[in-house]
């Protein structure tokens, strides 16, 4: 244990923070070797539980700095891309599972990276990137103390578990309160919610967001969560929508309107399923990237990356090629090959991200076979309304076999019988609850080599993936 | 002869949180299964309601910001009209944030006191943040069977002399999570806390919605029924959920 010693910094911690470094790994054995899980949560609850202080402690010791990462949406993709963007320029990057996003996730990924005597285990200096629940924020950054905070966007999404949009706003508003004095926030300038909340709470926010896109118009959608100017409640009126309630907008009351982004995706155009082309600019310097990932959203989380990696100091064209070799994160329009078919699985949690799913599987697929997978447990919220406010109408005439499963599968199959989308094949749509039966039949129901979309809420995409890994068609997230 | 109702949804861009939008596509595909035709007259902030006949009214739940701008405009522009069209037995149904302007008053956790319209004699008090909002899956006994939906309300409502309950609550909080009340009833008028969304899940209240829309114009039109196996298989799987999650 002691060979890497010499090169790294030896600090004194307090018995109590060495005892729980010492609980913390010893829950991280354990949850591994019962095959319980990659121990991504459990650790860092216990270790807190005995020194309340640890993830203060060790976070202060990441001599590159940290950044925070929160949103409704991308948090994972974002952090994915900012993480390969660092890693290829050199930093060793220390960051927390996706999903274990809340205060005991941070922790645990501080005690997996620290030895027993409260010294990090790597030979240069290591950037703390963490992935951050939106309603954890000002727990986690009143902790970490980040010198970056990076918020790409506010949706609705679990309403019963957070009250209101304008609740995380608050929320978020107290998390930039916390921060150090010298901190940068990196916000989305397209998002009326996020940027009220930066230009109010921060001196100099560094803004990104996308200059244009040719395709794309000033046509609002059902899933808008604003409707109204976040500062004075007047008309807001937009000239560009991205999607959702993102875009070029201004208050036509007050003088409420979108800050000019320093870092800017220009003409964008999208290429379906198979990702985008677009041009990073920040200020003189511009490079054009071919990214792989589908969908306006993604380009919002690369410019999300590309804002933080440029003011972390890397260079463009580094960024640049770093998103031109972006991957899925796990269950984003992550392709895999079972049993002779392709399988997207595309996390849809929330009518925005529905919608953009939706759009992408309709730009690759002419009749596409879908597995819809609602699950209400709490991590996906207990209120299923929202299927309601995604634009399912659109999939009319495009589906081939459509298949539901899921804790709520009969009120999805309900959203798709009021939407008049139906199983084409002209069979009765199936709903199976459990969904290793759902996954097994719908695959089952597959001609040769045909594609299957399944589209899974936050748990039920954990279940998918758990079936998957059990039959061995992928490795278990933990090992990502 | 088919008929062609005419609905009015007030401040649809305003008012659509909770899938509120899931009642007015029940209400629109039940009529159109039906060969009835239903127009959807959208009334936002500003506008005047559409020339008579009005033969249903909707309105949906908001956050509270929404509140505040939609309650004086529905007071200085529609009270007089939507007092005439309900007191002649045009329903309304008004949903979460709606149900509450509806009412004699609200007053919210911080800012002034709404006046509602007062067709619903009952009023509502929020209790403040710190108190925990009434949030969880709701199953309803009314005299149509159960409805099944799901809340998430902070305002706490309670019903006085004039205003009769939609329901009794089996499961969940509704009105005040005290009384074992769930919305109200007055004449045609009703007012509810259950969204998640209503009408798909419950197509009972659907069709007795669209039946009392039709009796003044068309009196003697019978509502043909609709094959409703995959919405009793969401009712009941939904009822099933919410005892589960319960324990």
């Amino acid at each position: 244990m002691d060979s890497r010693a010499g090169s790294a910094r030896r600090v004194t911690v307090s018995p109590r923070t060495m005892l729980a470094l010492f609980v913390g790994k010893l829950a991280a054995v354990m949850t591994r070797s019962l095959g319980k899980g990659g121990g991504t949560s459990l650790p860092g609850l216990l270790a807190t539980r005995v020194q309340p202080h640890l993830v203060r402690e060790l976070a202060s010791q990441l001599q590159r700095g940290t950044i925070v990462v929160s949103g409704t949406n991308g948090k994972t993709t974002t952090s994915r891309m900012l993480a390969s963007i660092l890693t290829e320029a050199g930093v060793s990057v220390l960051r927390n599972a996706s999903g274990s996003n809340l205060t005991r996730g941070v922790a645990s990924a501080l005690i997996a990276r620290f030895d027993l005597w409260g010294t990090i285990r790597s030979e240069v200096s290591t950037f703390g990137l963490f992935e951050v629940d939106e309603a954890a924020l000002p727990e986690v950054v009143e902790l970490v103390q980040p010198s970056k905070l990076l918020l790409n966007n506010l949706f609705r999404d679990q309403l019963d578990r957070y009250g209101e949009v304008a609740m995380v706003a608050r929320l978020w508003s107290k998390a930039i309160a916390r921060l150090p004095a010298a901190a940068i926030v990196i916000a989305n300038a397209d998002d009326p919610l996020v940027a009220e909340v930066a230009v109010n709470n921060s001196e100099c926010p560094l803004y990104f967001g996308i200059s244009s896109v040719p395709d794309k118009g000033s046509t609002g959608e059902h899933a808008s969560d604003v409707k109204t100017c976040p500062r004075c409640g007047g008309p807001i009126e937009y000239t560009l929508v991205t999607l959702g309630h993102l875009g070029h907008y201004r208050c036509s009351n007050c003088e409420f309107v979108r800050p000019e982004p320093v870092v800017c995706a220009e003409n964008v155009r999208l290429r379906g399923i198979d990702g985008s082309d677009f041009t990073l600019a920040a200020g003189d310097v511009s490079a054009s990237v071919h990214f792989p990932l589908p969908g306006l959203y993604n380009v919002y989380n690369a410019l999300a990356a590309a804002a933080a990696a440029t003011a972390l100091g890397i260079d463009m064209s580094q960024i640049a090629t770093a998103l031109g070799n972006a991957t899925a994160a796990f269950g984003r329009m992550e392709r895999l090959e079972v049993d002779g078919h392709t399988v997207y699985l595309a996390l849809a949690k929330n009518p925005a991200g529905l919608n953009e799913v939706m759009r992408t599987i309709l730009q690759s697929s002419e009749k596409a076979n879908l597995l819809m997978l609602l699950n209400d447990n709490t991590a996906d919220g207990h209120d299923v309304s929202w299927i309601w406010d995604a634009d399912v109408e659109m999939l009319a005439g495009h589906t081939g076999q459509v298949a539901f499963s899921g804790t709520r599968a009969p009120d999805m199959a309900l959203r798709f019988k009021y939407a008049e989308v139906s199983d084409e094949r002209g069979g009765k749509s199936r709903i199976e609850l459990n969904t290793e039966a759902g996954l097994v039949h719908a695959l089952a129901g597959l001609g040769a080599g045909e594609v299957l979309f399944v589209v899974p809420t936050y748990t039920a995409m954990l279940d998918v993936r758990g079936v998957l890994t059990r039959l061995g068609h992928v490795n278990p997230y933990w090992e990502e | 002869m088919r008929p062609t109702l005419h609905l009015v949804h007030l401040y649809p861009g305003l008012l659509n949180l909770y899938g509120d939008r899931g009642n007015i596509i029940t209400l629109q595909k039940r009529c159109a299964w039906r060969g009835i035709e239903l127009r959807v007259h959208q009334i936002g902030l500003g506008e005047s309601l559409p020339p008579d006949p009005v033969d249903l009214y909707f309105m949906g739940g908001d956050q509270d910001r929404e509140q505040t701008v939609v309650e004086r405009d529905l007071r200085e522009r529609h009270r007089e009209a939507i007092q005439n069209h309900v007191s002649a037995g045009v329903p309304f149904l008004a949903v979460c944030g709606s149900y509450q302007l509806l009412q004699q008053y609200y007053r919210p956790a911080e800012g002034p006191e709404l006046v509602g319209l007062g067709i619903i004699d009952a009023y509502t008090v929020h209790p403040g943040h710190d108190v925990p909002r009434c949030v969880g899956n709701i199953v309803v006994e009314w005299e149509g069977g159960t409805i099944v939906g799901f809340e998430n309300h902070g305002g706490r409502t309670y019903l006085q002399a004039g205003a009769a309950p939609l329901g009794r609550v089996i499961q969940g909080h509704g009105n005040n999570g005290e009384d074992g009340f769930e919305g109200a009833r007055t004449g045609n008028v009703f007012g509810t806390y259950v969204h998640g969304s209503l009408l798909p899940k419950n197509p009972a209240f659907a069709d007795l919605l669209l039946h009392l829309a039709l009796k003044p114009r068309y009196p003697d039109y019978e509502l043909e029924p609709l094959d409703d196996s995959l919405e009793a298989t969401a009712h009941d799987a939904a009822i099933r959920r919410a005892r589960a999650m319960r324990g």
